[in-house]
């Protein structure tokens, strides 16, 4: 789960990391009044989307006065912003965060996330900040300074001045940065995050080391006992469809074909999508219905995936294991029912009772196209849409 | 023979009085030897009871000293999930097999850390197996999960997996050719597990009974470009293998939680073309597996 900079940096604070004053809002008049309350010169009016890359995509604009605080927020409030992360349509802005102004001396990167390969949480840094942390991995990944914290015993002192001094932090500013690093790891397990990024981390003319950026991703699984962080979801940042999708329990996530799949087993969905593009056309959404594909999951099923209208045709792919065939065929053909069905449609059952399942499929009057195997179901329903 | 199970392996079942526990319990012990390999269940507020004639103890120690059992399998919800594992380590269990899905990360991290610390101080090892696993079969001895025992067919064909219903294609396809399975493995589908790929390869060259093996990977992590590294330097047997995910787009959450592509080198184009170079037969049709297997012996 992703939340917004704005509520990021309250997270930060919370646990101690030194954020700019701002002030959350969703309007213009809103925003200058936040101006106001900050005082001072300089401000930064910032859109605040699930997506990186907002800066370059006009999100971000530093106001030298009252007057331009209420143009920028005007412009940007209501745009559809686009980046690199937010695919050609954009996101919709609905949120601003108004900051006070930093006084940036040096923009450093950091980042906490889990390492699967050391079982290990790693923490990178680097004085390559403020720009997209990959093309610095992928060109000059010397410049990236990483270390891999034992969760049995924390982010040592020695560790972190590591990582402060790889990162050629300023000085003056080492022990702060060593302080800052600490909490960003109290933080990062306290809270079940999966990935912690301050993308820029600053030292000011001060000395003092600031977050001028807070972007954070949630392990779903510990959501249970994060009622804090559940409260900060902003459904208006996600797919419409993966939320009505996950309210029956099904993984769903919108691709950019035109066959819908059903399947049951996340690895077994990706490969069904990948026989689609095998054998020439390109896969409308990944689906997994998970262990009980019931009627009424299978109904929702289809209900989502014909929302989208570049569907031209629809494989279901079940391996019967503990679920039997002929229970799916029913409520394949139920749901097809429901649905009135308009699209071509390919079924391939496997497994306990496969032929008792394809007899209620041939028998249903319905015009379902069987398979044996996921390549000859892939066959069939592109030769199906074409 | 067999990987890491047989027909003489005793096993404790951990959340057997939950209701994917019972279900589950019940079709192990009607698959082939499973009647006598099933000996203890564990919950601390049935203790004395008995479910299915199987005797329920409060711990796992327990259950271990009284049945000699050296495995057990997972059923307990996510909350209390890495708490189950820590309990089967500390009974020194050969191996515990976890099934639930849905496990905080971080839990996961703590119990893997305690593990490798236990056994860095000369504790004794305990393999785990998942989580978000379906489990491991040894066919027509014994299967320890929640996999359909009917697909299976007893011979000499090594199955490794991330994925559940991947696993089971696999295996029908194999049995739907006349070839049968030592034994069939699915290791699961979450980032922070115990074994990996690798392990398991090992074990199946080092299994007389098993001649050849399919290996299937999916998109996210470094567990199959490591695994073939290793079959590239040692594995004496034929390997087919296939990566799940070429059409899943960057950043996105494919079900399972380790599906994640984020680097680059974690693609299922990256992975095929180094499973290539390590002497695997690849494909991407995944209908093929169990054909160009067979092709190989």
């Amino acid at each position: 789960m992703k939340i917004h900079e704005y509520q990021g940096k309250q997270i930060l604070k919370k646990f101690g990391v030194t954020v700019p004053r701002g002030i959350h809002c969703t309007t213009v008049e809103d925003a200058v009044k936040a101006a106001e309350t900050l005082g001072g010169k300089v401000w930064v009016v910032k859109a605040q989307i699930h997506a990186g890359g907002r800066g370059k995509g006009g999100g971000v604009k530093v106001a030298t006065s009252l007057e331009k605080v209420r143009e920028y927020a005007g412009q940007i409030l209501g745009m559809q912003l686009i980046t690199h992360q937010t695919g050609p349509e954009g996101q919709k802005v609905r949120n601003l965060l108004i900051e006070e102004g930093a006084d940036i001396k040096h923009e450093y990167y950091v980042a906490a996330l889990t390492d699967r390969a050391t079982q290990s949480v790693a923490m990178m840094a680097s004085y390559e900040g403020g720009m997209d942390i990959e093309e610095v991995a992928h060109k000059t990944p010397e410049k990236i300074i990483k270390v891999f914290i034992n969760p049995l015993v924390g982010l040592t002192d020695e560790q972190a001045l590591t990582l402060a001094k790889g990162m050629g932090m300023n000085e003056a500013s080492i022990p702060q940065c060593v302080e800052t690093l600490k909490n960003l790891y109290t933080c990062y397990m306290e809270t079940d995050a999966s990935l912690a990024e301050i993308n820029p981390l600053i030292h000011e003319g001060d000395g003092t080391v600031k977050a001028l950026d807070a972007k954070f991703n949630f392990d779903s699984n510990a959501l249970f006992r994060q009622p804090e962080i559940v409260a900060m979801r902003d459904l208006d940042e996600e797919d419409p469809d993966e939320i009505e999708a996950s309210k029956f329990d099904l993984a769903y996530i919108s691709l950019d074909g035109n066959i819908g799949c059903l399947v049951n087993g996340a690895g077994l969905a990706m490969a069904t999508m990948d026989t689609i593009k095998l054998f020439g056309a390109e896969p409308a959404n990944f689906l997994d219905v998970g262990g009980g594909a019931t009627t009424e999951k299978v109904t929702e099923a289809f209900k989502i995936m014909l929302k989208n209208p570049k569907v031209k045709g629809i494989l279901v792919n079940i391996f019967g294991g503990i679920m039997k065939c002929d229970t799916i065929a029913t409520g394949v053909v139920a749901a097809a029912k429901e649905v009135n069905l308009s699209v071509p449609l390919v079924v391939r059952m496997k497994g306990t009772n496969e032929d008792l399942g394809k007899k209620i499929l041939a028998e249903s009057g319905l015009p379902i196209i069987s398979a044996d195997s996921m390549a000859e179901a892939a066959t069939k329903i592109v030769a199906a849409v074409k | 023979m067999s990987i890491f199970i047989n027909k003489d392996t005793k096993i404790i079942t951990q959340g057997i009085t939950g209701k994917t526990g019972q279900f589950h319990t019940e079709k192990c012990i009607e698959y082939a030897n499973g009647k006598n390999c099933f000996v203890a269940g564990v919950n601390p507020k049935k203790a004395g009871e008995k479910i299915f004639d199987v005797p329920i103890y409060s711990t796992v120690s327990e259950a271990a000293k009284a049945t000699g059992a050296t495995v057990s399998v997972i059923y307990v919800p996510p909350a209390g999930a890495a708490a189950a594992i820590w309990e089967a380590v500390e009974a020194d269990l050969d191996l515990a097999i976890c099934i639930t899905e849905g496990i905080p990360v971080r839990d996961m991290l703590m119990v893997r850390n305690k593990m490798k610390e236990k056994e860095a101080k000369g504790g004794k090892k305990t393999l785990l197996l998942g989580p978000n696993c379906p489990g491991l079969i040894t066919p027509d001895e014994v299967k320890i999960g929640i996999m359909p025992g009917h697909i299976h067919r007893k011979g000499r064909i090594g199955v490794v997996s991330r994925s559940g219903t991947l696993t089971y294609e696999a295996v029908a396809q194999l049995t739907e050719l006349g070839l049968g399975q030592s034994s069939a493995v699915g290791i699961g589908g979450d980032p922070i597990n115990g074994l990996k790929h690798i392990d398991v390869m090992k074990a199946f060259n080092d299994d007389p009974d098993t001649d050849a093996v399919i290996m299937i990977g999916e998109i996210g992590g470094p567990d199959e470009a490591e695994a073939a590294q290793w079959c590239k330097a040692n594995m004496k047997k034929p390997i087919v293998g296939f990566i799940a995910g070429v059409t899943a787009p960057a950043g996105k959450r494919m079900g399972h939680a380790g599906a994640l592509i984020s680097g680059g080198a974690d693609t299922a184009d990256a992975k095929l073309a180094i499973m290539e170079e390590c002497g695997f037969k690849v494909t991407r049709n995944p209908s093929e597996m169990g054909k160009l297997l067979k092709a190989l012996l």
